[in-house]
């Protein structure tokens, strides 16, 4: 393999330098045509000719008979299904590639200094062994909505909990609006509290698992120059029971905030104990009580990750996933040819090691760097696979690449072989100047 | 100049040591973090996929590390009595194999003519078939659809696998050539003076000293064709199709045929993975030759 992984990433690997006469010892050309002729063949039929076909097809109507000039590119342009696939082509050529090859990077950089890097490197790598499709399932499953199903939520949802607390009482609510009076979520009571009179705040609707191990509610003590009251679940397991009195066995809803109000602003606020009770200071006096909506919200559900706004970056992300382990294989080939003389001797000229990163490593990568994000380029122009799979059908004219739009185009929803035509051609356009270096640096590998 | 020496390494050493050990703590943490990052989405996967189907669509599969007992091959056992699915895996086989061979073969032909033999024209020749390597595949769909349709194998398997064969040639021909050509002069001209032909010289000498870069290019050709969904969604046989598209037809009913999905998509990965793990050095070759395809 010395050629082909010689220099690394440099890719095309560079050809050796000819020699005058290859030919063992006289052949004749029509033993080369037959050595050729299956491949040109192939070639000639599959690959160059439909190049030709595509072009002239692009110029023709949906029946293929119509001769309609550029209007098909026209189209390609204009169209709003076609222009968000364009829109979004942009997006997924500037930021997959840049992501996966910075990942790529990072993760080359680092395991160089890790006893068991390969088995990282194996894991980082291991998805570019298996298909779209595969990866495409997997990734339907990471970014299920539902938080106890879907991983990325579970975590998400984890991470928002652990920042802010939970409503402790989502969808909780007075029977009535006799004693309390709903307004965008929050409950306020109809009169004003006097210091010394206990208040009794009667809700329904708590759901029974936020209940668990709740205690009993007991009546709240009027205490003199302070407000007073009781929290509760105002409801008897098995009927019986007065409404608006704390019976026996109903139970407590400790944790809940309750806000004194005064014209509008916020005089003071407590929050319920175990036993469902809360004290307010003699501020309260002859305020309003207010039960604020945060009590009572709905449990947060994570993000819609593949709803219309985010599909793109999510299927983005499974991208990277795939892909980060190209990058950083062909980024660590060629960390390894680089002279670790050169980073020593910045070391002992006193830089630290992200100037040896930034100054040094990075410069020397450049070559590599440049094949690797050019290469992800080509690739992630053509995706369809994944974006095919993973985007779910409510979602999939927001995720639209030129790819997908091409299939559909051709063989699909809605068929205009002129339009498929025009997005291939114009896909083979984006790659040209490629196709030009490649065959450049060949031609001057040759005449060396 | 010694005293300024030292006193740098001295300033360095205690802090930066410590600054280092440090930093490398983190790094490690850092990596491992990243490394069960990278591992869980496909650990859900093979879980869900050990899972019954309510288990499925009652909580996430971390909760079997809870509940181990939930744990079960059902999934399996049903998809191994699926006829559809063993079919489509034998399906993708039969494409895969002959793809891979006909791709080796055609493009050492090729490689060895344009390392060794003399003809008009070879380099322009050989300039043309690297400038194919980035054509997109896009650009064929129409035309080679079409063109099957009147050849009659449009929808079948080998239509499937000569696409994959002519798109496959050209990484084949730039990287066979190039290993090829590596081999010794004199190898060649001392077995062409024991008499051999050039058929001969080509299956004795260059095919067995070419084994290395087959074997990228292979394995590599090999797991581009079992992957593949785009051209086997146009070109494959719908009533017969490999398992990538059987499960493709499956994705869009997303959710009630979790338990198939998920097994089904692992039984696919399963081949492609052994092969990746028994053959990371060749696969690693391929895929930096391949770089810019």
């Amino acid at each position: 393999m010395s050629t082909a992984t010689a220099g690394g990433a440099a890719a095309p690997a560079p050809a050796p330098p000819p020699k005058k006469s290859r030919s063992v010892l006289g052949t004749r050309p029509w033993v080369a045509a037959c050595f050729l002729l299956p491949a040109l063949a192939l070639l000639g039929a599959l690959v160059v000719y439909p190049i030709g076909y595509s072009v002239y097809r692009s110029l023709f109507d949906a029946s293929g008979n119509g001769f309609v000039g550029v209007d098909n590119y026209h189209e390609v342009f204009t169209d709003e299904r076609i222009r968000t696939a364009l829109k979004n082509n942009v997006i997924w050529v500037i930021v997959a590639p840049s992501v996966a090859t910075a990942l790529g990077l990072i993760f080359a950089v680092l395991t160089e200094r890790v006893r068991w890097g390969t088995a990282f490197k194996l894991v980082v790598f291991m998805p570019m062994a298996i298909s779209m499709l595969a990866a495409g399932i997997i990734f339907r499953l990471v970014y299920e909505q539902n938080p106890d199903r879907g991983v990325a939520n579970a975590v998400w949802v984890g991470i928002h909990d652990t920042f802010t607390a939970p409503a402790p009482f989502p969808g909780a609510h007075p029977v009535n609006d006799k004693l309390l009076t709903a307004s965008g979520g929050a409950f306020t009571t109809r009169s004003v509290v006097k210091a010394g009179t206990p208040v009794a705040l009667p809700l329904v609707g708590v759901k029974p698992e936020d209940l668990g191990g709740a205690k009993d509610a007991i009546p709240a003590r009027g205490v003199a120059g302070k407000v007073t009251g009781t929290v509760w679940m105002d409801f008897t397991r098995g009927g019986g029971g007065t409404p608006g009195m704390i019976d026996a066995g109903e139970k407590a809803l400790g944790g809940v905030k309750v806000e004194a109000v005064k014209d509008g602003t916020t005089v003071a606020s407590a929050t319920t104990e175990a036993d469902g009770t809360f004290t307010l200071p003699a501020s309260a006096d002859g305020a309003r009580l207010r039960l604020p909506a945060a009590n009572f919200a709905s449990h947060y559900n994570g993000i819609d990750w593949l709803g219309p706004s985010l599909v793109t970056p999510s299927i983005i992300g499974a991208y990277v996933w795939m892909w980060a382990g190209f990058a950083m294989v062909l980024i660590a080939a060629g960390l390894a040819s680089v002279p670790r003389e050169l980073l020593e001797a910045a070391r002992v000229d006193g830089a630290n090691e992200w100037q040896v990163f930034r100054r040094v490593t990075v410069p020397l990568l450049a070559p590599v760097l440049v094949v690797v994000l050019i290469t992800l380029m080509i690739n992630v122009l053509k995706i369809f696979d994944l974006v095919y799979i993973i985007a779910p059908g409510a979602s999939l004219d927001k995720a639209n690449v030129l790819a997908l739009q091409l299939y559909q185009s051709s063989f699909g929803t809605d068929v205009n072989q002129g339009v498929g035509s025009a997005i291939a051609v114009f896909l083979l356009v984006l790659v040209l100047p490629v196709m030009l270096v490649n065959i450049r640096r060949m031609r001057k590998e040759r005449q060396r | 100049m010694t005293t300024v020496d030292t006193a740098v390494r001295a300033r360095r050493s205690v802090p930066a040591r410590i600054a280092a050990r440090l930093g490398g703590g983190a790094m490690r943490l850092f990596l491992i973090v990243v490394g069960l990052f990278w591992l869980t989405p496909t650990v859900g996967l093979l879980l869900s996929s050990l899972r019954d189907k309510t288990d499925i669509a009652g909580s996430g599969w971390w909760k079997v590390f809870a509940h181990p007992a939930q744990l079960t091959t059902d999934s399996y056992s049903n998809l191994f009595h699926n006829d559809t699915v063993m079919r489509s895996l034998l399906t993708t086989a039969l494409i895969t194999v002959p793809a891979t061979v006909l791709v080796i073969l055609i493009g050492a032909l090729a490689g060895y003519a344009f390392a060794w033999l003399d003809f008009p024209g070879r380099d322009w020749w050989f300039m043309a078939v690297v400038g194919l390597l980035v054509v997109p595949v896009q650009v064929a769909l129409i035309p080679v659809a079409k063109l099957f349709d009147k050849l009659g194998i449009f929808e079948s398997t080998p239509g499937v696998v000569l696409f994959h064969t002519a798109f496959g040639l050209p990484f084949a021909v730039f990287l066979l050539r190039n290993f090829f050509a590596e081999i010794p002069r004199e190898l060649l001209e001392a077995a062409r003076l024991d008499g051999a032909g050039e058929l001969r010289l080509f299956t004795r000498v260059v095919l067995p000293l070419g084994g290395p870069a087959i074997a990228s290019l292979g394995i590599f050709q090999f797991l581009w064709v079992w992957n593949d969904m785009l051209i086997a969604l146009i070109f494959a046989d719908s009533g017969h199709p490999p398992i990538t598209v059987a499960l493709q037809q499956q994705v869009r009913q997303f959710g009630d045929n979790i338990d198939i999905l998920a097994s089904g998509a692992f039984l696919s990965m399963v081949v492609p993975l052994a092969v990746f793990f028994a053959f990371q050095r060749q696969f690693v070759s391929g895929v930096m030759a391949g770089a810019v395809k």
